[in-house]
């Protein structure tokens, strides 16, 4: 499970989580807040992409302050940039690369690359250019290449952000689908329907931790606060 | 798209064939070209590479796109001989730097970049003993023909936010933005490989 204890972190002077201490033992759990409320970097701290200042992150009895690279074998990660993420010139390549350092031999990395491929409908296009797949396809390939390694947990900091209705629902069932357990940071407050639990971050702070429902209030009455006093 | 392609997907003996056997065959028509030095050796060159597309059953317009690309250094080496030098001379060297860069765009064209970033592996291992890592190497290769179309897309964003703001001409203007939208995908590419365990493992 992964546990935030007392996580503190700046950039510069400035404060951008503070003090968050969190057990994540549900199947889904949700993250909303306000653009730069902190959630971004919370979930980089989930995989020691961020190192807090102070407090620990920790998965089982890995720490990521000394054991990140054990760390983000297990827990995966998706940005919402699918572009930048894609890192080998074709889609299968793309997948076959992160399964390298599991060294699982060539004939099951292969087995494994086209199983992926059929799995997210991207078996037509394992030799074309990532560059040139859709918006979607690009974030479908970004959630196989990073699930063909099969971390025990997915982190996903806002994916559909960048796509239309079409692209953010086949990517929401296939959220949905997975048996990992996901946690989502997210603008797109339908992808929270079913969550187990939703937290709101505000100014680097949990302020609300709870149901998907009384979470996305809490959320709309912060926001709306926010409104009443940017206009006074 | 670019003219000088990446790999198509396709069937035929070319893509079958392994990359070391291409490579090795590039590598001995040039020698042959340059050795032989003759300008009808070197157009009955340039027609059997262009020929080559449709045998291998690549679409004659990858062929016209390289001349494309070509043809300003052909005009160029072209013009310097003539003035300077013979006509055959000219014709010689126009034709066997065509010839060979299409042949070089066949090769490409029918490789699979992980083929070829594997092939190079292979050659780079004693490297190894000098200090250096040949699948990092590699993987350096395998990124940086990926940036290709990201430095195209990072041109033409830049471009279209500068005309949609009314402003024209001055193309130097965009460089600055361009270059920092290379230096943020950079970044967010770097952070993709610590996140995805790639870079641990070629640094093992
Ligand atoms: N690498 C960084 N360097 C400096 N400041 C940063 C960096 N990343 C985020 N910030 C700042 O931290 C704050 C929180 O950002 P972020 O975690 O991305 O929030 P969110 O994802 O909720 O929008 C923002 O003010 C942002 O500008
Ligand atoms: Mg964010």
């Amino acid at each position: 499970m992964l546990r935030l204890q007392g996580v503190s972190h700046s950039y510069d002077d400035r404060a951008v989580l503070r003090d968050v201490t969190l057990d994540l033992a549900e199947h889904r759990i949700g993250v909303i807040g306000a653009n730069g409320s902190g959630k971004s970097t919370l979930a980089r701290t989930l995989n020691g992409l961020v190192v807090p200042d102070e407090g620990r992150v920790t998965l089982g009895e890995w720490d990521t302050r000394r054991h990140a690279k054990h760390i983000r074998r297990r827990v995966g990660f998706v940005f919402s940039d699918a572009a930048n993420q894609i890192i080998m010139p074709t889609v299968a390549e793309d997948v076959e690369i992160g399964l390298r350092s599991l060294r699982l031999g060539r004939e099951e990395t292969a087995r494994r690359v086209d199983a992926f491929l059929v799995r997210y409908g991207l078996d037509g296009h394992r030799d074309h250019p990532g560059h040139l797949l859709s918006g979607g396809q690009k974030q479908l390939l970004a959630l196989a290449s990073v699930l063909a390694t099969e971390p025990e947990v997915l982190v996903c900091d806002e994916p559909t952000t960048l796509l239309d209705l079409r692209n953010t629902r086949m990517v929401h069932r296939t959220l949905d689908g997975l048996d990992q357990q996901v946690v989502l940071f997210t603008h797109d407050l339908d992808l929270l329907d079913g969550f187990d639990r939703v937290l709101v971050m505000d100014e680097g702070r949990v302020a609300f931790d709870g149901a998907p429902a009384e979470a996305v209030a809490h959320y709309l009455r912060l926001m709306d606060g926010a409104d009443r006093e940017a206009g006074a | 798209m670019s003219a000088i392609g990446l790999y198509v997907p396709g069937t035929g003996p070319l893509y079958r064939a392994p990359a070391w056997a291409k490579l090795l065959g590039l590598l001995a028509a040039g020698v042959a070209l340059l050795a032989a030095a003759d300008h009808r050796i070197a157009l009955g060159a340039l027609a059997a590479s262009l020929l080559a597309y449709p045998v291998v059953g690549l679409a004659p317009a990858r062929a016209w796109g390289v001349l494309r690309v070509l043809w300003p250094f052909l005009l160029a080496i072209a013009l310097f001989q003539v003035l300077f030098g013979e006509w055959e001379t000219a014709v010689r060297l126009c034709a066997q730097l065509a010839a060979l860069v299409l042949l070089a765009n066949v090769v490409t064209l029918t490789t699979r970049v992980r083929e070829m970033l594997d092939l190079f592996e292979r050659v780079a291992r004693p490297l190894r003993h000098v200090g250096v890592a040949p699948d990092r190497v590699a993987l350096v290769l395998a990124l940086t023909i990926r940036s290709i179309p990201m430095v195209a897309d990072a041109w033409r964003t830049s471009q279209e936010a500068y005309r949609a703001r009314g402003l024209s001409g001055r193309p130097h203007l965009l460089v600055v933005p361009v270059i920092v939208q290379l230096l943020r995908m950079a970044d967010a590419t770097g952070e993709a490989l610590v996140a995805r365990g790639i870079d641990d493992d070629t640094r093992a």
